[in-house]
């Protein structure tokens, strides 16, 4: 056996024990809530895929104004199963938006930021802050009039914010304007700083994790007092359970990608109208449909700014949970933080909704 | 003995079963990698049949016994005028490993300075290591202006 030859060589030089004792007795609690401990490793996996497929689009992608749109239109019509690496890219970003929102409320709901995993929870928010600008700077790259709009917009209301506002939105555009300059600049946060940021956190995170191991509810620590919880190993069992999930979401995105290719639509054209009914990508629309429904005053100050202000109080309150949280720190019921937790979750899956209902309504 | 007997059936199902699943994950695999590395393939790009190019420069202004490059699609292409005042325009690739020859005014032919071949002004490979001659290109002198085709 090869295999066992070269375990021995390395065990020669290196003591593997430690990481075999490791995999030994990494152990998985077996409860009611046992489900919610797959949602990471899926935004993990889907990650792995936006990774290899990223990493394939570059070759043929060229990220300027005059070349983006064309290069992709190549991409999809004259690559070999180039529809195919693009559209498993872009499915495989929503998808995994998905999975992270999932996992992130699962986490919050059960309470597992709490002590002694705040640093996991943070570089948790973390994450979704970059899988967010992930999808904001990738958005424009096709350079088609969705994402020329969108971006406009984003960025007009990233400069919505007091003091730094406009200088931020001039760093983000590479100007005063969305041009052929800012696909290039958003190219280079797509697939050169946020991924090398990402890399970091994310092996934080999964060093956590690892660390610390999985958190138990605290329902379910209260309800098993004094006694030991039933486990499951990780490897094999929770590991090939892991890896039927992803085999399942590779399915899916396959089936996906072939069966609804991603479009590309027109290319964009700074000097024509907005389409109608533009929105941003689903994970943006809560945000973006509540900024309508501000008024445009409110005494002395501006709507907008309210709203930005508004949303990032919130992104805020929930990177600080484990700290506000002092009851599920002492392991006691909370019921206030798990009601606020239902009531944002709530409130972008209404709000979502509206999104998409209230213009069809008009 | 049968308990040998129950062992060699255990034996004959796990083979099996060892076989179906590495036989689907071999599937697997191929399934993924087989788009990945036609996808590394860059497609062929479809070259139009015919294509012609304006020159920038007019007939009078060019003097008999030079050369001058320009481009021809994605190529460079060179124009002679012999001293004889005939025009000639040929591919400026050269055929040995496609540097960019040029015309020397002082031995009326045509040069490759990356490893000495020379071409006549015929676009024949003379002498130096170049295999074949240069690609022709077409002429045409319309008025004033020169077109150049693929030959």
């Amino acid at each position: 056996m090869t295999g066992v030859r070269i375990t021995a060589w390395l065990e020669e030089r290196i003591d593997l024990w430690p990481l075999r004792h490791f995999i030994q007795k990494k152990a998985i609690p077996v409860h009611r809530h046992t489900v919610w401990y797959y949602f990471g490793g899926m935004t993990l996996f889907l990650f792995g895929i936006q990774v290899a497929t990223g990493i394939l689009l570059t070759l043929y992608y060229r990220p300027s104004g005059e070349e983006a749109y064309e290069s992709v239109q190549f991409i999809m019509t004259d690559v070999q199963f180039g529809w195919l690496v693009r559209s498993i890219h872009s499915w495989s970003a929503n998808l995994m938006v998905l999975t992270m929102m999932m996992h992130l409320f699962s986490v919050y709901l059960t309470q597992a930021y709490r002590k002694p995993r705040e640093l996991t929870w943070v570089t948790g928010m973390l994450l979704f802050g970059i899988v967010l600008c992930f999808g904001f700077s990738g958005y424009l790259l096709p350079w088609n009039v969705l994402s020329y709009f969108a971006t406009k917009v984003g960025t007009e209301i990233a400069g919505q914010f007091p003091l730094v506002g406009q200088v931020l939105m001039r760093l983000l555009r590479g100007g005063d304007e969305v041009t052929g300059a800012t696909v290039s600049r958003f190219y280079g946060f797509h697939i050169a700083i946020l991924p090398a940021t990402i890399t970091v956190i994310l092996g934080l995170h999964l060093f956590l994790v690892q660390k610390q191991g999985m958190s138990i509810p605290p329902a379910v620590e209260r309800a098993h007092r004094g006694q030991p919880l039933k486990t499951m190993p990780f490897v094999p069992n929770f590991l090939l359970r892991d890896l039927f999930g992803w085999f399942v979401a590779l399915g899916l995105l396959a089936a996906l990608a072939s069966l609804f290719p991603w479009e590309l639509g027109q290319k964009a054209d700074p000097f024509a109208p907005a389409p109608a009914g533009i929105r941003p990508e689903w994970y943006f629309v809560f945000m973006f449909q509540s900024l309508k429904y501000i008024p445009a005053k409110i005494g002395p100050f501006e709507g907008e700014v309210l709203g930005v202000l508004g949303f990032s109080l919130g992104g805020l309150f929930l990177l600080l949970v484990p700290f506000l949280d002092k009851r599920s720190a002492s392991g006691e019921p909370s019921p206030l933080f798990r009601w606020i937790g239902i009531g944002i979750i709530a409130y972008i899956v209404i709000f979502t909704v509206f999104g998409y209902v209230a213009p069809a309504m008009k | 003995m049968v308990v040998q007997q129950q062992d060699e059936q255990v034996d004959r199902g796990r083979r099996v079963v060892n076989w179906l699943l590495g036989s689907s994950l071999a599937v697997l695999f191929v399934s993924i990698f087989y788009p990945i590395v036609k996808y590394l393939v860059p497609p062929k790009l479809a070259e139009p049949m015919t294509f012609s190019v304006t020159l920038p420069w007019k007939l009078a202004e060019l003097k008999a016994n030079s050369g001058r490059i320009f481009r021809f699609r994605s190529l460079p292409g060179l124009l002679v005028k012999t001293s004889g005042g005939e025009l000639r325009a040929f591919s400026a690739v050269c055929t040995h490993l496609q540097c960019t020859v040029q015309y020397r005014e002082d031995r009326q032919d045509i040069w490759c300075a990356c490893h000495n071949g020379v071409y006549d002004l015929n676009g024949k490979n003379i002498s130096g290591p170049p295999p074949r001659p240069l690609e022709p290109l077409k002429l045409n002198v319309r008025g004033d202006q020169i077109i150049v085709m693929k030959g």
